[in-house]
């Protein structure tokens, strides 16, 4: 009789798929967490970005200039998105991240290649990630030997010389010796940051309401929102714990470099921290218990990693992709705390990043303090 | 009597979730000082009646007041001074018990709250306790736990829903005695039970079947309402004899009690013509006074469910 028992061990099987037929929340999960794996890992994700935004500083508007930014075009890795007027321009477009590189045509162009002198073109890069600038840089290097080849016939031939016509000098801006860490530690806080707040957030609050406890609370003249805002507090502070642990880890062990204000960075951190609250605050309110909460935070988590830019090169994402990571918090964050750690940026530089991470909170606490309000009745 | 008499004194109060009426048009007025009792089987809605007299819900139609205070604006001003003690226990396990107490005292903001909190514990005798955590903690102490903690701001009304479900004999008597030690000092308290020992602790008594309030009053006066006949019968083959009762004219419930069977119905000559009729020398038939049970029970299978 105590032998293993094939209708016992049946009857326990069936009550679990009664149970998880029930748990819509968790059924939904295990079918929509490898759907949406599969959708960013199998379309979202390009290692080999292409079609990266481009500016081109043409001091010599010469037919040959014209080739060779044709020839760039083509490759399919760059698009010209910019004619800068001066090298101001070119400068202030890297640093806001509005082009991957700047391509400077000198002026004496084309009467140096000519004259067979190997006239330098300058590529500028924003290589805070390596991983977006790499493929396109090699691209490069494989174009300059066969760009003019057209255009260099007959007696013009022996330019087309064997290390090429043209000297393509990169100069790799803010991460000049390419070292992933540089981009990925910082990159990090965002991804911690999503990680805990929102998980934290959504958990604290389920809990209570999970125990029977914010009854009770409820019951005592302590109002909504100082549960919501107390309840919160203490989790700010410890988002500004990770953040330092990062920033301290960040300058002493992988020796990012830090051009900006850290106080700048701080105050953003706060807006992105609340952000992440308030995301959890409305997955509390929709979670009935504290395994969907964990389940629905990290349905926000996959994203937020995966789209952001923090694994791979956001430009390298088909466009819906980058649409949806345009929504998340932490795509901005990201730009932002590179921007600030190793372009040096200032509170004009990062505005282009934080109105949408304000646009993003206000929404979301909108939403969260409206599902919570509902939830108290 | 003057409205000031009443703890709570509400008409029409009525709650709908969705289109279901959980709680429909009740009106109740409990005197200051008076222990009342609220029974009705589970989901009658007594739950969401108390609710809505502490704040926590507000009522879809009905109004009145809840220590003069109008309940459906001056929710603030209610929680302030009406304890509520939740039928699940709600108070945080991960915490000791004086951090609990020290947590609720403040919320409400009590003045010397530390001296406020050593009081209580000794009161309710938790002071050796008081470093466990509540988690740990036997149903019996939970539930000390939480009268202690509705008690910290010293409300002048109690609301306890189901106070003593899943607690033994002895802490049920010790948790009455104190009910009646601070209702002689002057506390309200309105209390849900489903023991009928400690409904007849009450001063008075109401009770709610599908949403509707189906009697109240003391407790002679609910039994004397009610006009219920009982018969008690002792034998041998008494679960021949029940199948033989039932359906008989008069006869309403027919109830095992150990040993015998309690009979009854409200139409007094058809139960006894019925009784009668079946009477015979091996069993032994006698009146008794008709009990609480049977008359909640009579109530109930004569409410409509509105839910059905």
């Amino acid at each position: 009789m105590n032998g293993l028992s094939f209708h016992r061990l049946w009857a326990v099987v069936l009550k679990e798929f009664i149970q998880m037929k029930r748990d819509r929340v968790t059924f939904g999960m295990m079918v929509g967490i490898p759907l949406m794996q599969l959708m960013m890992f199998g379309f979202a994700i390009n290692s080999d970005p292409r079609h990266l935004p481009t500016a081109v500083h043409l001091a010599d508007t010469g037919p040959f200039a014209r080739t060779l930014v044709q020839a760039l075009r083509t490759s399919d890795y760059f698009q010209i998105v910019h004619e800068a007027e001066s090298e101001a321009d070119t400068q202030r477009l890297l640093q806001l991240g509005e082009v991957q590189f700047v391509i400077n045509i000198p002026v004496d162009f084309t009467r140096r290649l000519l004259r067979g002198e190997r006239p330098t073109v300058l590529i500028e890069a924003d290589a805070s990630d390596p991983a977006a600038t790499g493929p396109a840089l090699n691209a490069v290097a494989q174009l300059a030997d066969t760009v003019f080849n057209r255009d260099l016939p007959g007696p013009l031939a022996p330019l087309q010389a064997q290390n090429g016509p043209v000297d393509f000098r990169i100069h790799a801006h803010y991460n000049p010796e390419n070292i992933t860490q540089y981009n990925v530690v910082p990159g990090l806080m965002g991804v911690v940051l999503t990680m805990t707040m929102v998980v934290i957030t959504a958990l604290a609050i389920t809990r209570e309401r999970e125990r029977g406890t914010m009854e009770n609370l409820l019951a005592t003249p302590v109002r909504p929102f100082e549960v919501m805002v107390g309840k919160i507090l203490p989790y700010i502070v410890v988002g500004y714990i990770q953040v330092s642990l990062i920033l301290v880890a960040a300058r002493f062990i992988f020796h990012v470099p830090m051009l900006g204000s850290l106080p700048l960075l701080y105050a953003v951190a706060l807006l992105f921290i609340a952000a992440n609250l308030a995301v959890g605050i409305t997955f509390s309110t929709l979670a009935k218990n504290q395994l969907q909460a964990v389940q629905m935070a990290f349905f926000f988590f996959l994203p937020s990693i995966l789209l952001s830019g923090f694994m791979f090169p956001f430009r390298g994402m088909p466009e819906w992709a980058q649409a949806v990571g345009s929504c998340l918090p932490n795509t901005h964050f990201l730009r932002i705390v590179r921007g600030i750690l190793l372009k040096g940026n200032g509170p004009t530089e990062i505005i282009p990043e934080l109105w949408p991470l304000l646009l993003f909170l206000g929404v979301a606490m909108t939403i969260g303090v409206k599902r919570y309000r509902q939830t108290l009745d | 009597m003057s409205a000031s008499d009443f703890a709570i004194d509400v008409t029409g109060i009525t709650k709908r979730f969705g289109d279901k009426t959980v709680v429909d048009a009740i009106a109740l007025r409990v005197r200051r000082g008076e222990i009342y009792g609220f029974l009705g089987p589970n989901g009658s809605g007594k739950t969401t009646f108390i609710r809505m007299l502490c704040g926590l819900l507000t009522p879809d139609a009905g109004s009145g007041t809840c220590l003069g205070y109008d309940v459906r604006t001056q929710q603030a001003d209610i929680k302030r001074n009406v304890g509520y003690m939740t039928q699940k226990f709600s108070y945080y396990e991960d915490l000791s018990i004086r951090e609990n107490l020290d947590f609720v005292a403040r919320i409400y903001q009590i003045p010397d709250r530390r001296a406020a909190v050593q009081r209580s514990l000794e009161r309710l005798g938790l002071a050796k306790r008081s470093h466990q955590l509540a988690g740990q903690l036997s149903g019996g102490w939970k539930q000390r736990l939480a009268l202690a903690a509705c008690l910290l701001h010293s409300p002048k009304l109690l609301l306890l829903d189901e106070p003593t479900a899943g607690v033994d004999p002895k802490a049920r008597r010790e948790f009455w005695e104190e009910i009646h030690q601070l209702a002689a000092e002057g506390l309200t308290v309105l209390i849900t039970t489903h023991y009928m020992d400690e409904a007849e602790r009450c001063h008075r008594l109401a009770y709610l079947a599908y949403g509707r309030l189906l009697a109240g009053g003391t407790l002679a006066e609910v039994l004397a309402a009610a006009k219920l006949f009982t018969w008690s019968v002792a034998g041998p083959e008494l679960r021949a004899l029940a199948a033989a009762l039932r359906g008989r004219p008069g006869v309403e419930q027919v109830t095992a009690f150990g040993n015998t069977l309690h009979v009854s119905g409200r139409d007094a000559a058809g139960l006894d013509a019925t009784v009668a009729a079946l009477r015979d020398s091996r069993h032994e038939w006698k009146r008794i006074p008709a009990g609480l049970e049977d008359v909640f029970i009579g109530l109930m299978d004569s409410a409509k469910d509105n839910f059905a």
